[in-house]
């Protein structure tokens, strides 16, 4: 298992970020560019020091700042598939593999032959010989998977594996990154930028803003309950923050929505924008939320439109071409909101 | 301006800077180029103080070196007004090349002189101690007069001196003594004059000796042909020859 | 690049330029008695420069490689005070006269010298008028060359390499030779060879600092020096046997030339 506390400033990035994460559990850090992510995975492997915190992998520490304990890079138990793979472009697929084996003392027929059962199990001998420039980027991506998981580590980081391959390789290798990932029996991080990815390979996500961990949980109860703007944009729902009391939540600018949910205190109201509907008269009728506003943009999905509404309670609806042409939607246009109280999810901040 | 305009300008302004000087102006001031041996240094320089003083209006560039360096420079044609020789052999090749105006006059004699290092440490006493092998002896090239004479001085005596270096010419030899990095060099009489106390010298007895002869001549291609033969008279009259005794040089 | 139709006045001067260094060659060749060519280059001093000149070059470029790879890489990798005065100091020689070279080196290392005292009194080793000496006037001026080319290499690598080296279990020694030199092996071949190529040509420092003794100290511009006056046909053959090495380098170098501009 690892367990991680990282603090560190470097550049105007100021990272305290804690992780543990089990054996067998594959971790998405998922996070906006610059929210620390490839740096808190540079510290775990040892390549940037930490000023505060600490690693241990399966109960050794690898480093303690207040202990004074630091292990180099080269003597973790931790394999890294960098961004962009990093082959060694001077070495044959074969003797990428090989490297770590040969720098931990393996003797070089016996750290060849190794290699060659890594490349065979990835389904890629007969690039065995082949340089790093002739191989593919998803052949260079397993490459680069043989050569971390090659010298056996504990852990295995991996740095947005899928960034550097183009659209239309992207969903085949990420189907063989899955299958490749639960062979491997220690505890897998993947640090990614895409939702998409981050859904599809890992169990547990941990959202990284601005250095620090805003929520973490399985996918389905992070999408479910967002806790952050980045990831109600990700998932696509209206996230709203303000005090609840009674049914009752007053969200910051003045506005109070009713809400079916009873959560006292501070709290996060999700609304998603199907259930936002929007009229051009006052709404007659049962919504208990109600209130005016200004169109702001229209975006054209497919069959749908997300609609931005400006107004003392700013939202996005979602709704079918049919509607934009119905209501007469026009950007500036006045505009009529309501929410049905059951359609509001409030929990606790 | 455009710019094809101040090319030309730039490249006629050059071109009257190299020219020869403007006829109907201010009296100009002449240029001699005398090329003379490097052990004519300091000599030269002296004798050129004392002749300015009468002619104003000359001015003289000395290129010192060694004089087969001079020689072969004249033969190739550079614009040597007058050649002073350290010995025969180069001026003869000017002579063969046919570019004296006038045959050459012998002016001075040199003899040679075994320069040390200041104290002489190495108690260096004649020609004989150069081939000990605790002694760095550094001489002349063999292409160079000074290094010739060098060798036939050695020869003469019997002594086969292997030396750590051939330098290409005499001053380049009696530099390595001053800095300390040669024991000794075989060098003329007037550069450890001229060198004050940096070496000391250590001479060599008459029947070792070997007399360097130094012709001068002025060169045919020269433009001021008379100025240069000027020059040469005043080197061979009683005053310029005072002036290279001061500095060790013999009567020819 | 982009073809462009030149203005005919760059032309003109162009051309100018071009004659002015492709006329000394073609004097030079013009002067060559080619009839006598193959026994002026192996007659026994042409042949113990040129000897010469290969032993003093490539000890100059090991010696050069040796020292001048771990400078370019403190250089590259370690910001200390004082490193742009130091690499300035370092990289002087290439601006420097070599004949001021020389006599620098003499006060460091000849007999009087503030090392070279030392070793003389503590050892018996003296350097003036020895190959040694020879080499290390050549490696003086050439180093530079090398060192400012292996440190551009250097900068220019992505260090991520090393990371991913060291991630693999390879201790800082081991990621330096199997992955940081393979990656900057063309600026380390590039570097060697303009400091050979320098070395080769090295003519002030050596006189200066080392003597002209044939065999021992006279490399192959000095022994065209001392030839120009006894021996003129051997010393334009060897003049040719240095000029074509070096155009045939800077041909084969073009690429580096022109990259960092």
């Amino acid at each position: 298992m690892l367990a991680a506390r990282v603090a560190l400033r470097l550049g105007t990035l100021d990272l305290d970020v804690t992780i543990d994460a089990a054996p067998g559990e594959i971790v998405a850090v998922l996070g906006p560019n610059g929210a620390g992510k490839s740096t808190f995975l540079r510290a775990v492997a040892g390549l940037v020091p930490l000023d505060r915190g600490r690693v241990e992998v399966d109960a050794v520490v690898l480093e303690d700042v207040a202990l004074r304990i630091h292990l180099p890079p080269e003597r973790r138990p931790i394999g890294v598939v960098f961004q962009d793979y990093l082959l060694f472009p001077h070495l044959s697929a074969l003797e990428n593999v090989a490297f770590g084996l040969r720098a931990r003392g393996v003797a070089a027929r016996d750290a060849r032959v190794r290699a060659g059962s890594w490349l065979d199990r990835l389904g890629l001998s007969e690039h065995a010989n082949a340089r790093p420039g002739a191989l593919s980027g998803g052949q260079a991506q397993k490459v680069a998977l043989a050569r971390a998981l090659a010298i056996d580590p504990r852990v295995l980081l991996l740095d947005e594996p899928l960034a550097a391959l183009d659209a239309s390789a992207r969903g085949s290798v990420r189907r063989d990154l899955k299958r490749h990932l639960a062979s491997f029996a220690g505890v897998r991080i993947v640090i990614t930028h895409d939702p998409l990815e981050a859904l599809a390979l890992a169990d547990r996500l941990v959202i990284l803003e601005g250095g620090r961990v805003i929520q973490t949980g399985s996918p389905a109860a992070v999408t479910q309950r967002p806790r952050s703007r980045y990831i109600a944009d990700l998932v696509g729902v209206n996230l709203l923050r303000g005090t609840s009391a009674a049914g009752q939540v007053a969200v910051a600018g003045g506005a109070s929505l009713q809400s079916a949910d009873a959560v006292d205190g501070e709290v996060f109201a999700v609304i998603h924008p199907r259930a936002v509907a929007l009229h051009r008269a006052r709404p007659e009728g049962s919504p208990r939320n109600v209130w005016r506003g200004r169109t702001s943009a229209l975006d054209y999905q497919g069959d749908r439109v997300r609609v931005g509404v400006e107004g003392e309670m700013p939202i996005i609806a979602e709704v079918t071409p049919a509607a934009v042409r119905e209501l007469d939607l026009a950007e500036g246009g006045e505009i009529w909101v309501s929410v049905k109280a059951t359609e509001i999810t409030v929990y606790p901040a | 301006m455009r710019a094809p305009f101040v090319i030309v300008t730039a490249v006629a302004l050059l071109v009257a800077a190299c020219a020869e000087p403007n006829p109907t102006g201010t009296p100009q001031i002449k240029d001699i180029n005398v090329f003379a041996a490097a052990s004519l240094t300091d000599a030269f320089t002296r004798v050129y103080d004392e002749y300015a003083k009468s002619n104003a209006r000359v001015r003289f560039i000395f290129n010192f070196g060694s004089s087969s360096t001079l020689a072969t420079q004249i033969t190739n044609g550079a614009p040597a007004d007058l050649f002073a020789s350290a010995d025969q052999a180069n001026m003869q090749k000017i002579v063969d090349a046919m570019l004296t105006d006038g045959t050459p006059t012998a002016f001075a004699t040199n003899r040679l002189e075994i320069a040390v290092l200041p104290g002489n440490p190495k108690k260096i006493s004649s020609l004989a101690d150069l081939a000990r092998s605790d002694v760095i002896l550094v001489l002349a090239a063999p292409t160079v007069p000074a290094g010739k004479y060098a060798l036939e001085a050695l020869s003469k005596t019997g002594v086969s001196a292997k030396p750590q270096s051939q330098e290409v010419d005499v001053r380049a030899v009696l530099n390595k003594v001053s800095l300390g990095e040669a024991d000794a060099g075989i060098v003329y009489v007037t550069d450890v004059k001229s060198a004050g106390g940096r070496v000391t010298g250590v001479a060599i007895p008459e029947e070792q000796q070997v007399l360097a002869r130094y012709p001068i001549a002025v060169v045919k291609s020269s433009k001021n042909a008379e100025l240069a033969h000027g020059f040469m008279d005043y080197v061979l009259s009683p005053a310029g020859q005072n002036v290279l005794a001061e500095f060790g040089f013999s009567k020819p | 690049m982009r073809s462009e139709r030149p203005p005919a006045l760059f032309v003109a001067l162009a051309a100018v330029g071009v004659a002015f260094f492709v006329l000394p060659l073609v004097g030079l060749v013009s002067r060559a008695s080619w009839q006598t060519a193959l026994g002026d280059l192996t007659s026994p001093e042409a042949l113990t420069a040129l000897r010469l000149s290969l032993v003093v070059s490539l000890a100059a470029t090991a010696l050069a490689l040796l020292l001048g790879v771990p400078l370019a890489w403190i250089y590259a990798r370690v910001p200390f005070r004082g490193r742009d005065v130091i690499r300035a100091l370092t990289t002087l020689p290439m601006i420097l006269p070599p004949v001021v070279g020389g006599v620098a080196l003499l006060f460091a290392f000849g007999r009087r010298g503030l090392v070279g005292q030392a070793l003389d009194a503590m050892f018996g080793i003296r350097i003036p008028f020895t190959t040694a000496g020879a080499i290390l006037a050549a490696t003086f001026v050439a180093m530079p060359f090398l060192v400012l080319t292996v440190e551009s290499g250097l900068r220019s690598m992505d260090r991520r390499y090393e990371d991913a080296a060291r991630t693999l279990g390879a201790g800082r020694w081991l990621v330096f030779r199997r992955v940081t030199l393979p990656l900057i092996a063309p600026s380390v071949f590039a570097g060697a060879v303009l400091c050979w190529a320098r070395a080769l040509g090295e003519f002030g420092a050596t006189i200066t600092f080392a003597g002209n003794l044939p065999g021992t100290t006279q490399t192959l511009p000095l022994a065209v020096y001392i030839a120009l006056e006894t021996r003129p046909e051997v010393a334009i053959m060897l003049s040719l046997v240095l000029l074509g090495v070096s155009l045939f380098i800077l041909i084969a170098m073009r690429d580096r030339y022109l990259r960092g501009v």
